[in-house]
């Protein structure tokens, strides 16, 4: 039975569609597997040597295992936002004579195949062994290395029992953050000293490997719940049974000054705010606004004035970004629709366009506040701002005629990368670099002022030949027309 | 007022595909049979320019469709699910429509009030979207909002599946109306033989891409369609 998964997972990763297209990310996801390796087993051999010269009349052994409390709850913040539960479209099996349970456990066997679960043996091991060179008792370091693999797997299904709870919620941060939020407010303020306690748990297990019972039990019963949890849902109701949401319909009558753009206007603020991926992106909204906050109150940042031309790009153009590079996959569910409908395209995406300038503008005027950090942050700002209306809107539509990928709307939104392909990375560079660069060279070459007028200068240029602009991007969209409305009626 | 010449669509070298002549006039009610794989969506979504003919082309009102847009205002179809915006209520949806093929919300208050009988009180104001409705209940809104704007010509690519019968006679009824009014073209494809016949004035059939058959309806027209299916399942029972 489990070949027959087997082959069917790899049936269904090598012939979804696309999956060459996906070559870029593949690639570049390899890429981050090997960095992060290269990281952990840095850290696992060269552990050892940093706490011994950092702190000489301590046990590294009783540090590392104070530590590791931080890293469970890192590990799980990192895993609900990245991890998913490898579920296989389980549907169709349902009515074959496989067993239930027998799905639900290759479900979760496979989750045990992950890279999470294997990065950190890339740290654990390689210290293990530098402890038992060190002269440590090799039983005791075998029964604590086993320990820790028991532990990553507890973390592991421990995740999933709290998305499980996630899911149905509206505000899907939730459970996780008070989860995290709980154990590190018991631990900081003291009233359970959670990083001891797990410490001395993980010295006396490795002092009595008998002990290590405990964690294999709580692991089985994580499991259990899990099976549990996972077994209940696998039926066809509960996934034919649709939640019902509310319609919250909110006046948009605003948009009628835009005139015969307002209809498409009143979709795009629906699709925004309706939607889970486009909702939680107009949350992004609110890291656009705080971005300069992580650099600006550190001096070293303030003294690079192209630093200031970046953050400008990025914090007036952090909607810009995220929902034009999208466009026109936020419609790809019924493109056929507008495409046979008595539209012109060029009011389709003039309302994107306008929709863009808007949060621009509103990003840069919340953005104000950051005078308070030099008046040349604000210059450069507003430099920026400009830039993104003239340039970076006209690029980011230009570079969405590229866009051959469907999104399903309401699928989950962070670290969703449906939709994503090489346009994404690639407009990248236009977007941000060019402007970064151009604004260093000019800095450097003839000072801030030559430079912040380079920016508004090509912003405004953007701006007087938008109609022209418009006319070439509406052409471009019109000649995909087809390849479009055919790559969006692929499931990916 | 419809006039396909010489048109063919190919994938890979498998023609799907291939209509030496077709000519529909205006007002004419139409309907296109034939199996799973025949051609009639391929043919709809040719007629509609979402995808490219291979060869030759289709004259809407003298418009040819996949050189210029000027067939969309006097056109409206529905044709799958992917046709409909899933975040909007169905009221939401009929007004974009609207507001596309320059009606006012009165204008489609009012269109949509003579279907009061056919959404059978599942439509207007439920306050539900229409991805949260059932697929019967998708397939009412999408074609009454292909109803919207008085359009000229009306695609319908399997009206009546999906559909309980109450519904099915119902829309039948709208049908026949809609062919009634001068100048309507209704184009409707469907598997169910007497559905068809009942509602279309000449019936087209199609196998595996190409016309074998076109109908003038009459009440024979039934028995020889159900003749010609019936001998092609036992042709094929006997070449097994």
């Amino acid at each position: 039975m489990i070949k027959h998964f087997l082959n069917l997972e790899w049936k269904q990763y090598f012939r979804s569609s696309y999956w060459q297209k996906n070559l870029a990310i593949n690639i570049l996801l390899v890429f981050f597997a090997l960095y992060f390796i290269a990281m952990f087993l840095g850290l696992g051999f060269g552990l050892l040597f940093i706490l011994k010269k950092t702190f000489p009349d301590q046990d590294p052994f009783v540090i590392v295992n104070g530590f590791i409390f931080y890293w469970i709850i890192v590990d799980l913040m990192m895993r609900f936002f990245l991890q998913k539960l490898p579920v296989m479209s389980v549907k169709p099996l349902l009515t074959l004579p496989i067993k239930r349970s027998t799905v639900v456990n290759f479900v979760l066997g496979k989750s045990v195949v992950s890279f999470f679960n294997f990065l950190p043996l890339f740290a654990i091991i390689p210290f293990s062994i530098m402890l038992i060179e060190d002269g440590f008792s090799t039983s005791m370091v075998l029964t604590w290395m086993f320990t820790m693999i028991i532990l990553v797997l507890i973390i592991n299904f421990l995740n999933f029992i709290i998305e499980a709870f996630s899911a149905e919620k509206e505000l899907s941060f939730l459970p996780i953050i008070s989860v995290v939020g709980v154990l590190f407010g018991l631990n900081h303020f003291g009233f359970l000293p959670m990083n001891t306690l797990i410490g001395d748990a993980l010295m006396s297990i490795a002092n009595n490997p008998i002990l290590i019972i405990i964690p294999i039990t709580i692991l089985v019963i994580c499991y259990a719940f899990n099976f549990k949890l996972l077994k209940s849902k696998l039926f066809l109701d509960s996934s034919l049974k649709s939640k019902v949401a509310e319609v919250n319909a909110a006046d948009l009558s605003w948009t009628e000054r835009f005139g015969d753009v307002a209809p498409f206007m009143q979709l795009d603020l629906k699709l925004i705010w309706r939607n889970k991926r486009t909702k939680s992106m107009a949350f992004l909204l609110l890291i656009g606004v705080l971005y300069g906050l992580f650099f600006y109150p550190q001096p070293m940042y303030r003294d690079l004035p192209f630093m200031s031309a970046f953050i400008g790009i990025f914090s007036t153009g952090f909607f810009l970004i995220n929902f034009g590079q999208f466009i026109p996959a936020w419609d790809s569910g019924y493109y056929k629709l507008l495409m046979s409908q008595n539209i012109k395209y060029e009011q389709y995406l003039r309302s994107k366009f306008i929709l863009m300038i808007i949060s621009v503008v509103l990003l840069f005027v919340l953005g104000i506040p950051y005078v308070y950090f030099g008046y040349k942050i604000l210059i450069a700002h507003f430099a920026a701002a400009i830039y993104n209306i003239g340039v970076n809107t006209h690029v980011i539509l230009w570079g969405g005629s590229f866009n051959r990928k469907k999104i399903e709307l309401d699928k989950k939104a962070a670290f969703n990368y449906q939709g994503t392909g090489a346009v994404q990375w690639l407009i990248g560079i236009p977007l941000m670099l060019v402007p970064m660069a151009l604004f260093g060279l000019v800095n450097w070459l003839a000072g801030f002022a030559a430079a912040i007028a380079l920016l508004i200068l090509l912003g405004v240029v953007g701006i007087v030949f938008h109609k022209k602009l418009m006319k070439g991007i509406t052409k471009k969209y019109l000649d995909s027309k087809y390849k479009m409305i055919d790559a969006f009626s692929q499931d990916n | 007022m419809i006039y396909t010449k010489d048109l063919s669509k190919a994938y890979k070298g498998t023609t799907v595909l291939n209509i030496e002549e077709l000519s529909i006039p205006k007002g004419q009610s139409f309907g296109l049979v034939g199996n799973n794989g025949a051609g009639k969506t391929t043919y709809f979504s040719l007629l509609l320019d979402l995808i490219k003919p291979t060869t030759g082309n289709i004259t809407s009102n003298e418009v040819v469709v996949d050189q210029s847009e000027d067939w969309k205002p006097f056109t409206s179809s529905f044709i799958d699910e992917s046709f409909l915006i899933g975040y909007l209520t169905p009221e939401e949806y009929f007004y974009f429509i609207g507001e596309l093929r320059g009606q006012n919300k009165a204008d489609v208050d009012s269109l949509t009030a003579q279907f009061e009988d056919f959404f059978n009180g599942e439509i207007i104001g439920k306050k539900k979207y229409l991805r949260d409705l059932s697929k019967g209940n998708q397939k009412k809104a999408g074609i009454v909002a292909a109803l919207i704007g008085n359009p000229e010509v009306i695609i319908l690519d399997e009206p009546f599946a999906n559909l309980d019968p109450t519904t099915q006679i119902r829309l039948k009824q709208i049908i026949k109306d809609l062919a009634k009014k001068q100048g309507v073209t209704v184009l409707v494809s469907s598997h169910d033989l007497m559905h068809v016949t009942d509602v279309c004035e000449r019936i087209v059939v199609l196998e595996k891409g190409n016309v074998i058959k076109d109908l003038e309806t009459n009440p024979t027209t039934l028995k020889e369609l159900e003749a010609h299916f019936g001998s092609s399942a036992i042709v094929s029972q006997e070449e097994e």
